[in-house]
């Protein structure tokens, strides 16, 4: 297509965006405010050859438990059937499009549409139809309507990790091939013993999703945005660092361990970053302190599947964060907080302390809305302006991959985002 | 008719606690938040979401005020955040005696919150479960938990409510 020219699903042309290059180094802002960019990334993107985080295996212990979600913007239901395999379908009856389950959590044998009483099965298939036979035999359903074919729209389900992904396409490669070897073994870093769910916090953004899905992907920002990470040497630049991407470009995962830094944070002060708050101190410090429960030291974990999941470990807290898209101008994050069956009440407890540092009021991340936010007000309006995303441009790939500032990792998701978009 | 006068006493002291909780915090007098809490008092913001779920996980957990305190000076020295105020608006007192000197309480509460644009939004909708015991000091919270029925929170959260 032309500059800024797309085909939507019905065949007609529409104004979308422009990247001025092809190496992700330039984001054109109409990307974040863009109508009809949101609309498209829903049919490319959210009902395209990738498979969205919906739920933790343990937010569903026992069959006929459920979840309402969503998928980009449609909402789906995550069930656990009579035998213990999960199933997910579109919350919308298959008679009139109503919301079927209204309930953000359950357990339930049957979903029941209260418009007209349809009902369904955990799966989605159709089990009644009131009156189908009509009353007294009169204006019924004709003869040939088969419940087999009427049931919920049904994504296709795979987990990994004890992490459930759904997908709409049929041309989405098995799970185990999108995440790919460089994801999996983040996966099943966190995944080794069976998990508990400890329950979820919500936040909402008057920004775009993707302004979020880049900040997950960019470490530059983290000991400069976040006083916390570089005041209490929980991330400082130089410390030991590593990073990793898909082939596509689309997850990334990066992975900080535990350095002493017998500076004190020089490189942070001769810099004069004003965000290095030299004499803060705490009180309480079990907030900070790791209960060493992994024993390669790493911390944070900060893990990216494309395109609503972040799998993160910081210190002993443990959550998958889900970004959902709502509108060009918002997007949802819910954290889902997990531990493990077996965690002795100390390091449970440690889990809640430690809630603390992430969330919505999450000590060192609480700026990161702001953040998108901050984009979202400063680019309303422009015409044609791009941002800049050069730092380690001219790094080798293994440099880049081992620097705690590199933006590589989000050249990587736009040149991902365009190909999935046609951009 | 002793027995009425007392009572009304001690609603009105407990009212009067909650009355000083919210001015402190209304008021940006938020180093003082801390000293209406037992040293070993715990402070929570939870979803009630969780909460109906018996799960324990939220999004402010203070355990003593130490803990309360670092609240305050991150918020002082190293959070960044959108300038805000809160104005709190409760209703629905009501108390239990556990034992002569500890009290459960719970009350409605709304923050509406006013950013720098000037808009002011209603930001948090919740309830108090609170637990006060008398102390020398006077009535001081044990436990304070603030359940919230808004089921998101807008933007970030770094006043407590």
């Amino acid at each position: 297509m032309g500059e800024g020219l797309s085909q939507n699903a019905n065949g007609s042309l529409i104004q979308t965006a422009y990247f001025p290059r092809r190496d992700g180094s330039r984001i054109p802002y109409e990307i974040y405010t863009s109508p009809a960019i949101y609309r498209l990334e829903q049919e490319r993107i959210f009902h395209g050859p990738v498979w969205s985080f919906v739920a933790l295996e343990a937010e569903l212990p026992r069959p006929f438990d459920y979840k309402s979600t969503f998928v980009g913007d449609t909402p789906v239901v995550v069930t656990r059937a009579e035998d213990g395999q999960f199933a997910a379908w579109v919350n919308r009856c298959a008679h009139r499009g109503a919301i079927v389950c209204r309930h953000a959590r359950g357990n339930a044998r049957t979903h029941i549409c209260v418009y007209h009483q349809w009902s369904y099965d955990p799966r989605g298939n159709l089990r009644g139809v009131p009156f189908r036979n009509g009353v007294n035999r009169r204006a019924g359903m004709p003869a040939d309507f088969d419940p087999v074919h009427n049931g919920l729209e049904k994504l296709r389900l795979e987990t990994y990790g004890q992490l459930i992904f759904a997908t709409f396409s049929d041309a989405a490669p098995p799970l185990y091939d999108y995440l790919g070897p460089q994801m999996r073994p983040g996966l099943e870093r966190l995944a080794r013993k069976p998990m508990a769910y400890l329950g979820c916090v919500r936040q909402y953004a008057r920004a775009n999703w993707k302004l979020y899905s880049e900040n997950v992907r960019d470490p530059y920002h983290a000991s400069l945005l976040h006083a916390f990470f570089s005041t209490f040497n929980l991330i400082r630049a130089g410390m030991r660092f590593d990073s990793v991407g898909s082939d596509d470009g689309l997850h990334t995962w990066l992975r900080y361990f535990h350095t002493e830094d017998t500076s004190g944070g020089a490189a942070y002060k001769s810099a004069q970053v004003s965000s290095f708050k030299e004499g803060l101190r705490l009180e309480d410090t079990s907030v900070l302190e790791p209960s060493r429960e992994f024993a390669d030291g790493m911390s944070p974990h900060i893990q990216s599947i494309f395109p609503q999941a972040v799998v993160t470990q910081i210190q002993n807290s443990l959550a998958i964060r889900q970004i959902l898209p709502k509108g060009p101008d918002h997007f949802e994050l819910i954290f889902h907080f997990f531990g493990y069956e077996d965690d002795p009440p100390d390091l449970r407890m440690k889990r809640i302390k430690q809630a603390n540092l992430v969330g919505p009021a999450g000590l060192i991340s609480m700026e990161d809305t702001l953040a998108t936010e901050l984009v979202r007000g400063g680019t309303a309006g422009g015409i044609n302006p791009c941002g800049i995303v050069d730092m380690g441009l001219e790094a080798s790939r293994e440099d880049a991959d081992r620097s705690d500032v590199s933006e590589s990792h989000i050249r990587d998701f736009w040149r991902g985002y365009q190909k999935l978009m046609g951009l | 008719m002793d027995a009425v006068l007392a009572e009304m006493l001690l609603w009105f002291e407990l009212y009067r606690l909650q009355e000083n909780y919210i001015d402190v915090i209304d008021s940006d007098r938020l180093e003082a938040w801390p000293e209406l809490f037992t040293a070993d008092g715990v402070y929570e913001i939870l979803p009630k979401e969780n909460v109906d779920l018996g799960l324990e996980i939220g999004i402010m957990h203070c355990f003593g005020r130490p803990m309360m305190r670092d609240r305050i000076v991150s918020l002082r020295k190293a959070n960044l955040y959108e300038p805000h105020t809160y104005r709190h608006l409760t209703s629905g007192l009501t108390y239990t005696r556990l034992d002569s000197d500890t009290i459960a309480m719970q009350s409605n509460y709304v923050v509406v919150q006013t950013l720098t644009d000037g808009e002011s939004r209603l930001y948090q909708a919740g309830r108090y479960y609170d637990r006060v015991i008398r102390t020398d000091e006077g009535w001081r919270y044990q436990h304070k938990r603030a359940v919230y029925d808004t089921s998101r929170v807008q933007t970030l959260l770094v006043t407590p409510v």
